[in-house]
C-alpha cells in the first residue's frame, strides 16, 4: 500500500523518516521540515506541522503523546498536537536519535562526535560523551541491554554505555566506512553494512562474524523485525538479503526503514513518500498487554505510564550484561571476607580442627583416637593434593594452543 | 493472490461496553520482557522504600494508671483483654478494641509484683509487696458489689513473681524460694531452692508443661521439673538475668533477658553455650515475650525502647520508641501475632503493631496479591547494598544512638587490643574463646 501524501507538497527531494511507536502510531518527517503524526491503523491524523528547518531525525518518546525532532540547530520536543514543548539547546547538530524505552533515555549522536543521553522523565542530561569518532551518522540500539552502537567511517562499530567515557567494545566490521547498523530484538545478532558493499552478521555474545554477503549495491539502511527478519534498503530495492525472501523496488531511493511492531508490515520512507510493504512472518503474533498493547485505551495508557515511570531503570545499570545484578558478586565477597579475617584475627568460616568423638567401651583409647585423627588428616591432604594437581594441569593445556598459531614460518621445514 | 499475514480484529482486543473489564492478553515469553532483573530490582527498591513510608507502628496509648506499670498478663481466651498491675497496687483490666479500662481493683498495698491468668481464662492471680497471693474472678462484681478476691493466701516473705501452669490447677510463686501451690490449698505442695539469693521470676514451659525456669539474683538461671521435688540444673552467667520466656513452639528453647544489655537464647539440653546471643540494646533488658509463632520475640529495656528480634539472628529487626515512653518495664506479644503491648514507667500502656508497615483490616484480593509480590521481591533482593541500607534504616533517639556508637567503639578497641596481645605473644598461648562461651561462667547439674 502506498500512501500518496498530500503533505508532500510537491517537494521531490524530501526523503521521509518513519519511526513507528510501539503503539501503532506513525511519525513521518521530511527533510525540508514537514512532520506528521498519525494513527497508522485508523489513518487518523494526529498533527501535521512544518518546523521550518532541516529535519535530520525524528522519534517517538515513551508514548504517542510526545515526539522529538532533531532539527538542524537544536533538538525540539513536540506534543502530538504539534505544540512545541521543549527546545534543547545543549543538543546541537544532532544527526541520529535512539530512544531507550525502559530507561526513559534519549540517546543522540551529533555531527561533532558527541553522544549525549537525555533523561526525558526528569528532563536532565545524564551523560555527554566525546566519542572522538568524527561525524556520527550511523546509530543503532541493542534492545536487550540498551547499549548504543555507533558506526564510524573507519569501518569500526563501537558500543557505548552512558556510564563509561570510553567505548565498551570496539569492533572492526568493514574495510570501508560503516553505512548501517541494526541489532535484533533478542540482542544476539548485529547486522552491519559498509561501503565495501558487504553485509555482515555478527554474534554479539562472542563478537564473532557469522555471515558475510556481497551486495551489488551496498545496503544503506537495515532493520530487524520482531521475529528476526532483516530488511535491507539497497538503493531503491528493499529486500531481506541472505535468502531473497521478498524484494520490492521503490520509485525513488529509500531513506528509512522500520518494521511495524506487531504487524507483518514494513514501512519505508523514500524520495516520493511513504510506502508500507506486507512481509508475512515479520511481526510477533501474540503481544503481552502489560508490556505493549496496541489496542490500549487512554486510561490503560495512563496507568501503564505511571507503572513504567516507577519501574524506570536508572542509567547506572546499563551494562553489556543486563542480568549482572542477579549474580553473586564473588570478588566483593572475597574482599569482604579478607577484611573480616584481618579485623577479627581468625577466619570465622574456617572449619574447626577435627576432634574425634569420645566413644565408650574402650573404643577411645589413645591409639584409636590417634588413628581416627590421622585418617581425617590424610583424607584432607589427599583432596588438597588432588586440587593442586588439577590447577597445575589446567594452565598446562592452554599454552599448547597458543604456540600453534604463533609458529614461525620456517617451522614447516623442520622435520 | 492470497497472502497470509497477521490480521487482528479489534473487537477481539477491545472491550464491548464500559461495564466490562479490559481485555489483557498475556504472553510470558521472556523475549518480550527484556531487562527482567533490573526491573525487578527497581520494583524491590520501591517496595522497600514504601515499606519504610508506611511503617507507622504506634496505635494507641492506654491511659489510666496512677503509677508505673509493673506487670502485664494476657487473657488466654480473649484477644481484646489485657490485665496490668501498677506500682501502687492497682490492677486494671483493659478492652483493647475500645482502648479503655473496663475494670479497676485495688489489689495490694505496695507494688503488684506479678500477675498471671489461669489457663481457662475465668480467673487470675496477683502477688504483691504485702506478702499475699490473691485469686480474683475475671468477671467483675455485679452492680453494687465490692471488689473482693476469691481467695487470699498470706505468706511469710515477699513474693516477687507468679506463673500459672498451662494445663493443671497449679501455680508457682517465687521470692525467697520457688513454691509450687495447688489452687485449693493454702500452703505450697513443694518448695524448691538452690542457692542463697532471692529469685526474681518464674515461668512454666508451655509445651512440656511440667518444666519451669527461674532467674535468681545470684546471676543464675535454674530449671526445675515439677514431678521431682529437686531442681534439674542451673547455668551461671556473668550478670543477673531479669526474666526469661519459653518458646511456645520449641519445647526446650528459652530466652533470658540479662542485665548486660543482651538476651541469651538457650537450649535447655545444652546449657554450656547459648544458641544465640542477641545484642542490640544499650541498657539492661527488663522483659522478654515470644510471638505465638515462636519465630520472633520482643524485648523491653531500660533504655526506653522495645526491640523485636528473630530467634535465629543476633540483631534486632525493629526498634520502637517514643519521646513520651520512659523505661519500659514489661512487654507482651498478643496471641494473634499482630500487636505488641508495652507497659512503662510513666503509667502508660502502649499498643504497637508487630509488623510496622502492615495494613490492618481486611485486604482485598488484589491488595493481598500485591503485598505478597512485594514481600517476595524484598526477600529476593534483600542482600543488595542499596536495598539493605534502606530496609535496615531506623531512626533512633539521640541517647540510644550515641550510646550504641560508644559501645561499638569500646568493643572494637577491646578486640584490637586482644588481637595485638595475641600477635605479640607465643602462638597458641591465648586461645580464641567464642563470644557465646564468654558470658557463661558455669553449668551445674
Amino acid at each position: 500500500m502506498s500512501l500518496p501524501g498530500p503533505w508532500l507538497g510537491g517537494s521531490p527531494a524530501a526523503p521521509l523518516i518513519p519511526p513507528i511507536s510501539p503503539h501503532r502510531h506513525l511519525l513521518l518527517g521530511g527533510q525540508r521540515g514537514h512532520v506528521a503524526a498519525l494513527d497508522w491503523q485508523t489513518k487518523s491524523l494526529l498533527c501535521e506541522i512544518n518546523v521550518m528547518e532541516t529535519v535530520t531525525d525524528i522519534t517517538w518518546l515513551h508514548t504517542e503523546t510526545m515526539f522529538a525532532v532533531a532539527q538542524r540547530r537544536w533538538l525540539y520536543v513536540y506534543d502530538n498536537q504539534g505544540v512545541e514543548l521543549n527546545c534543547l539547546k545543549r543538543f546541537n547538530g544532532v544527526l541520529r536519535m535512539e530512544f531507550l524505552p525502559y530507561h526513559f533515555l534519549l540517546a543522540t549522536a551529533s555531527e561533532t562526535g558527541f553522544l549525549q543521553y537525555l533523561d526525558i522523565s526528569v528532563g536532565k542530561e545524564v551523560a555527554t560523551i566525546c566519542t572522538r569518532g568524527g561525524r556520527l551518522g550511523v546509530m543503532g540500539q541493542n534492545p536487550a541491554n540498551a547499549i548504543v552502537h555507533l558506526g564510524h567511517s573507519n569501518g569500526t562499530v563501537t558500543l557505548w554505555s552512558p556510564n563509561v567515557k570510553e567505548p565498551l567494545v570496539r569492533m572492526l566490521c568493514h574495510q570501508g566506512g560503516v553505512r548501517a547498523v541494526a541489532v535484533d530484538s533478542s540482542g544476539t545478532y548485529m547486522a552491519t553494512s559498509g561501503l565495501d558493499r558487504k553485509l555482515r552478521v555478527y554474534d554479539l555474545r562472542a563478537y564473532q562474524p557469522l555471515q558475510s554477503l556481497v551486495l551489488p549495491v551496498g545496503a544503506g539502511h537495515l532493520s530487524f523485525s520482531q521475529r528476526g527478519l532483516l530488511a535491507a534498503a539497497c538503493g531503491d530495492v528493499v529486500q531481506p538479503p541472505h535468502k531473497p525472501y521478498l524484494s520490492h523496488t521503490l520509485p525513488r531511493a529509500a531513506h528509512s526503514l522500520r518494521f511495524c511492531p506487531f504487524e507483518d508490515v514494513l514501512g519505508v520512507g523514500h524520495g516520493s513518500g511513504f510506502t508500507s510493504l506486507l512481509v508475512p512472518g515479520a511481526g510477533q503474533a501474540n503481544f503481552d498487554a502489560l508490556e505493549n498493547n496496541p489496542f490500549r485505551s487512554q486510561k490503560q495508557r495512563q496507568e501503564w505510564e505511571v507503572k513504567a515511570l516507577l519501574e524506570k531503570i536508572p542509567s547506572e545499570l546499563i551494562t553489556l550484561d543486563p542480568g549482572q545484578l542477579g549474580r553473586v558478586d564473588a570478588i566483593t565477597m572475597e574482599q569482604k571476607h579478607q577484611e573480616r579475617v584481618e579485623r577479627l584475627g581468625f577466619d570465622p568460616q574456617a572449619k574447626p580442627a577435627f576432634q574425634p568423638r569420645r566413644k565408650l567401651k574402650g573404643r577411645s583409647s589413645a591409639g584409636s583416637l590417634l588413628r581416627r585423627k590421622k585418617k581425617v588428616a590424610n583424607e584432607e591432604q589427599r583432596t588438597k593434593i588432588r586440587k593442586s594437581l588439577e590447577q597445575q594441569q589446567a594452565p598446562e593445556r592452554e599454552p599448547k594452543a597458543a604456540p600453534r598459531a604463533q609458529r614461525p614460518a620456517l617451522d614447516r621445514f623442520k622435520k | 493472490m492470497r497472502v497470509k499475514v497477521l490480521s487482528r480484529n479489534p473487537d477481539d482486543y477491545i472491550r464491548e461496553t464500559k461495564q466490562d473489564l479490559q481485555r489483557v492478553p498475556r504472553n510470558y515469553d521472556p523475549a518480550l520482557h527484556p531487562f527482567e532483573v533490573p526491573r525487578e530490582y527497581m520494583r524491590a527498591l520501591n517496595a522497600t522504600k514504601l515499606e519504610r513510608v508506611f511503617a507507622k507502628p504506634f496505635l494507641a496509648s492506654l491511659d489510666g494508671h496512677r503509677d508505673g506499670v509493673n506487670c502485664m498478663a494476657k487473657h488466654p481466651q480473649s484477644l481484646s483483654t489485657v490485665l496490668s498491675g501498677a506500682c501502687d497496687g492497682e490492677v486494671k483490666i483493659w478492652n483493647l478494641t475500645k482502648r479503655e479500662c473496663i475494670r479497676t481493683l485495688q489489689a495490694h498495698e505496695g507494688f503488684v509484683r506479678g500477675i498471671c491468668t489461669r489457663f481457662c481464662g475465668t480467673s487470675f492471680f496477683t502477688v504483691g509487696d504485702d506478702k499475699t497471693v490473691k485469686h480474683w474472678k475475671m468477671d467483675g462484681p455485679g452492680y453494687g458489689g465490692e471488689e473482693e478476691p476469691l481467695h487470699t493466701i498470706l505468706g511469710k516473705t515477699v513474693y516477687t513473681g507468679i506463673d500459672h501452669h498451662w494445663k493443671e490447677p497449679v501455680f508457682a510463686t517465687c521470692g525467697h524460694q520457688v513454691d509450687i501451690w495447688d489452687e485449693q490449698r493454702t500452703s505450697p505442695i513443694c518448695s524448691l531452692t538452690w542457692g542463697v539469693d532471692s529469685i526474681s521470676s518464674v515461668k512454666f514451659n508451655p509445651v512440656e508443661t511440667y518444666l519451669l525456669g527461674s532467674c535468681a539474683s545470684d546471676r543464675n538461671i535454674v530449671l526445675y521439673d515439677m514431678r521431682q521435688s529437686t531442681p534439674l540444673k542451673k547455668v551461671i552467667l556473668d550478670m543477673r538475668t531479669n526474666t526469661l520466656c519459653w518458646n511456645p513452639m520449641e519445647a526446650f528453647i528459652f530466652t533470658s533477658a540479662n542485665e548486660d544489655h543482651n538476651l541469651y537464647t538457650f537450649d535447655m539440653r545444652f546449657l554450656e553455650s547459648p544458641v544465640m546471643i542477641h545484642i542490640d540494646h544499650v541498657s539492661a533488658v527488663l522483659d522478654v515475650d515470644y510471638s505465638p509463632t515462636g519465630k520472633e520475640f520482643v524485648s523491653a529495656s531500660f533504655d526506653k525502647s522495645i526491640r523485636i528480634f528473630p530467634v535465629d539472628k543476633g540483631r534486632s529487626r525493629e526498634v520502637y520508641h517514643t519521646k513520651r515512653m520512659q523505661h519500659v518495664i514489661t512487654v507482651k506479644w498478643t496471641y494473634d501475632n499482630k500487636y505488641i503491648l508495652c507497659g512503662s514507667d510513666e503509667m502508660n500502656i502502649r499498643l504497637w503493631k508487630a509488623n510496622a508497615s502492615e495494613k490492618l483490616g481486611v485486604l482485598v484480593p488484589r491488595e493481598r496479591a500485591a503485598m505478597n509480590y512485594n514481600q517476595k521481591l524484598k526477600e529476593k533482593f534483600q542482600h543488595h547494598p542499596q536495598i539493605k541500607r534502606i530496609a535496615r534504616h531506623r531512626h533512633l533517639p539521640k541517647a540510644i544512638y550515641s550510646q550504641a556508637k560508644e559501645l561499638r567503639i569500646m568493643r572494637e578497641a577491646r578486640r584490637r587490643k586482644e588481637l595485638n596481645r595475641r600477635k605479640h605473644s607465643k602462638p597458641g598461648s591465648s586461645p580464641f574463646v567464642s563470644e557465646k562461651k564468654k558470658h557463661i561462667v558455669a553449668v551445674v547439674k
